[in-house]
């Protein structure tokens, strides 16, 4: 029954993804007028899905790949709608739309998840680290989403000839401020999922964790993480420099996210 | 459809021309009644502004002595301005309305004043009892247009002059302008104008420099902003966020030093610069520093052709829209038309058979409620029968323009009907006047 909530929810996003689709192919914004609804409707549906399946395991759980990339779609969805609410525009959604929808249809295509069976993973720290790190996640997507969308507006503004097409982008202020304050928002969470892990860790397998891939990719990212807030607060960074930044903490997360097969901590199979 | 426009307007007549014409706002009422008063005219309105005067009215028969109704109004020969005026008839006239109230046949096509302006002259006219039934109807009916074109299509979105485009880049870049400082540098019209525009959208702090101090301080007394000395420029100008710049100077005012300077003590917030002057004041390098954007006067101008062009392709889907809109109101119009014939066409009937009934009561004496029950029924019948050929042919005939007219007469002239919107000795003056049932 959750995959079913779940497939659902993916059918709802596709509306979000088809949205970011037309508006980059320059179709014009058709879909302006349902992708809010549908992609508000795809969170709920999500939302059912994951509730349910925590319901039938019992426990909350991470015992799965695609439960897992799950959870991070629906919080980087949410994360979405916090900054939608504040700034009424759905111009991120252009580069959130896409990820969300495929982190959801891989975990839907899903017929049967791989089962991790290490015991570590029903303890409830475990849960409380990946959620942390998740969300640091989600702000941080948001935040590389936002700067695409900045140098899009930005090298529009100097052409001179602002296309008409590019009315759907908000101004570069709101732009700017979405980038700023999503990051200012993933960030403690990033930290303290961090320091969650490294505790766990230290315990399980002592100091030496720290020579894993995954984990030195994901304090990689926490360096660049900081580095752009810290640009921002120093010389108020923003724009082309911090875009580039940006994007290269996506690349690092990405990789981090990737670096599961090489490494011993994130490998949960028996 | 007696719609008649006779006018003069920004494409058919120069300005010393249309000023001839042009009737002061004071004068105005007077003018419309004396149209409405016009022979063979039954109702009317008159729209003066500065590109155009026009008198609209429905006429009696469809025709009516407007050029005479010139003369008499304005005192002139209207004959040597023959070439400059318009007239527009029935359909054409209804089309011309419809075009000028949604800004389809302005100078600036899209610009929003030109339905305020119709919309004053609808209420001058109505006060003074110029206008009813149908050029009421009409001039609703324009307004619902214009409101149609202008959500439906982008005809009026864009901004199309320099001022208005630089606010709308402000915005772009600013967002709402809340809060927002501005910059003169120079104490020019052209500043002054822009400065005017970006206030009214929300920017909250005006600074003036000017190499004569005393005309800063008069332009920054206007705007309740800040003086400041032409030596103190470049320490000041970091605290705005946008710059407007138009002074003399033969060569640029900041260049590209300045402009990293300006950025580093802002922490990189972003600048909007605007020069409006020529020679240029800014160094087009200034553009290629990250979060500063430069438009001169020339980037302006180009911003504002393309939107004029965009402005003329969404007109054309306008025009189809007022070409609809026109049928529509026909259609609405001549159903409107039979249905007075066909209910005093009902009433007649009903008349004569009551009356009909009353007189052979007498003679069928003492009747049973089953009796007359059929006697209702069968007379009931009879009328219904024979109204229906007439009423059917009077429905269909309303969706056929060219023959509405001949069968409301003929169905009228058959019946004796007499025009139910009119009072009966009204009726007969059009009788005797040889235009036998005529109808409005």
């Amino acid at each position: 029954m959750p995959l079913i909530w779940l497939r659902v929810a993916v059918v709802c996003y596709g509306v979000g993804l088809l949205y970011s689709l037309l508006l980059l192919s320059k179709r014009g914004n058709v879909l302006a007028k349902v992708v809010e609804p549908a992609v508000g409707l795809g969170l709920i549906f999500h939302f059912v899905s994951l509730v349910e399946s925590t319901v039938l395991i019992g426990h909350l759980s991470l015992a799965s790949i695609h439960y897992s990339e799950s959870i991070l779609a629906f919080l980087a969805m949410v994360v979405f709608f916090v900054f939608f609410v504040g700034y009424r525009t759905v111009s991120p959604g252009v580069v959130i739309f896409p990820i969300v929808f495929i982190l959801t249809f891989a975990s839907a295509i899903g017929q049967k998840p791989v089962t991790l069976s290490s015991p570590l993973l029903r303890s409830g720290w475990i849960f409380v680290h990946v959620v942390l790190i998740f969300t640091g996640y989600a702000g941080l997507f948001l935040s590389f989403g936002a700067s695409l969308l900045y140098l899009v507006q930005e090298r529009a503004l100097k052409s001179k000839r602002p296309a008409p097409l590019l009315t759907w982008l908000p101004p570069l202020q709101t732009i700017d401020e979405i980038c700023y304050r999503s990051l200012l928002f993933g960030f403690p969470f990033m930290t303290l999922g961090l320091i969650a892990g490294s505790v766990l860790a230290i315990d399980k397998y002592g100091p030496l964790f720290f020579y894993d891939p995954k984990i030195l990719l994901s304090f990689t990212m926490w360096a660049v993480y900081m580095l752009l807030l810290y640009t921002r607060w120093s010389s108020g960074w923003r724009g082309r420099r911090a875009a580039f930044l940006a994007t290269f903490a996506f690349i690092i997360a990405l990789g981090a996210w990737a670096a599961n097969s090489f490494s011993r901590t994130h490998r949960f199979l028996s | 459809m007696n719609f008649v426009v006779i006018g003069v307007n920004h494409q058919t007549a120069p300005v010393e021309v249309r000023e001839q014409f042009a009737i002061p706002e004071a004068r105005l009422a007077e003018a419309v009644k004396s149209l409405a008063a016009y022979p063979g005219i039954e109702e009317g309105m008159i729209v003066s502004t500065c590109n155009r005067v026009e008198m609209l009215a429905r006429t009696t028969n469809g025709s009516a002595d407007l050029q005479g109704f010139l003369r008499q109004l304005y005192g002139f020969d209207p004959e040597p301005y023959r070439k400059y005026l318009y007239e527009h008839h029935s359909r054409d006239a209804v089309r011309h309305i419809f075009r000028v109230a949604s800004s389809l046949d302005s100078m600036i096509v899209g610009e929003p004043q030109i339905l305020g302006q119709v919309k004053e002259a609808y209420a001058t006219a109505r006060a003074v009892g110029a206008v009813n039934s149908q050029l009421d109807a009409l001039l609703t009916r324009s307004f619902a247009v214009a409101k149609r074109v202008r959500n439906e299509t982008a005809v009026a979105t864009s901004a199309v002059s320099i001022a208005s485009v630089a606010v709308d880049l402000a915005k772009k870049i600013f967002g709402n302008l809340q809060g927002t400082s501005v910059y003169l540098v120079g104490a020019g019209k052209m500043c002054e104008l822009a400065a005017r525009h970006l206030l009214a959208h929300g920017a909250t702090q005006i600074y003036v420099a000017n190499r004569t101090f005393e005309r800063a301080a008069a332009l920054a007394k206007k705007f309740n902003g800040t003086a400041i000395p032409f030596e103190r420029l470049y320490e000041t100008v970091p605290n705005a966020d946008i710059v407007i710049s138009s002074t003399g100077a033969p060569h640029a005012i900041f260049r590209k030093e300045h402009g990293e300077r300006f950025l580093s003590q802002r922490r990189n917030r972003p600048m909007f610069f605007i020069d409006i002057a020529v020679p240029r004041d800014i160094d087009p390098e200034l553009n290629k520093l990250d979060g500063i954007f430069v438009y001169d006067i020339d980037d302006l101008q180009q911003v504002v052709s393309s939107h004029i062009a965009d402005r003329r392709t969404e007109a054309d889907r306008a025009e189809a829209i007022v070409q609809l809109e026109v049928d529509k109101f026909e259609s609405r119009l001549q159903t409107l038309d039979v249905v007075p014939t066909i209910v005093s066409l009902q009433e007649h009937l009903e008349t004569v058979r009551q009356a009909e009934i009353d007189r052979v009561r007498g003679r069928l004496g003492a009747l049973s409620p089953e009796q007359e029950l059929a006697v209702e029924a069968l007379s009931r019948g009879i009328i219904n029968k024979i109204m229906h050929t007439p009423i059917t042919t009077l429905k269909s005939a309303a969706r056929e323009s060219s023959e509405a007219t001949t069968v409301v007469d003929l169905v009228r002239k058959l019946f004796g009907l007499r025009d139910p919107r009119k009072p009966a000795d009204e009726d007969a003056t059009t009788v005797s006047a040889g235009k036998p049932g005529a109808r409005n």
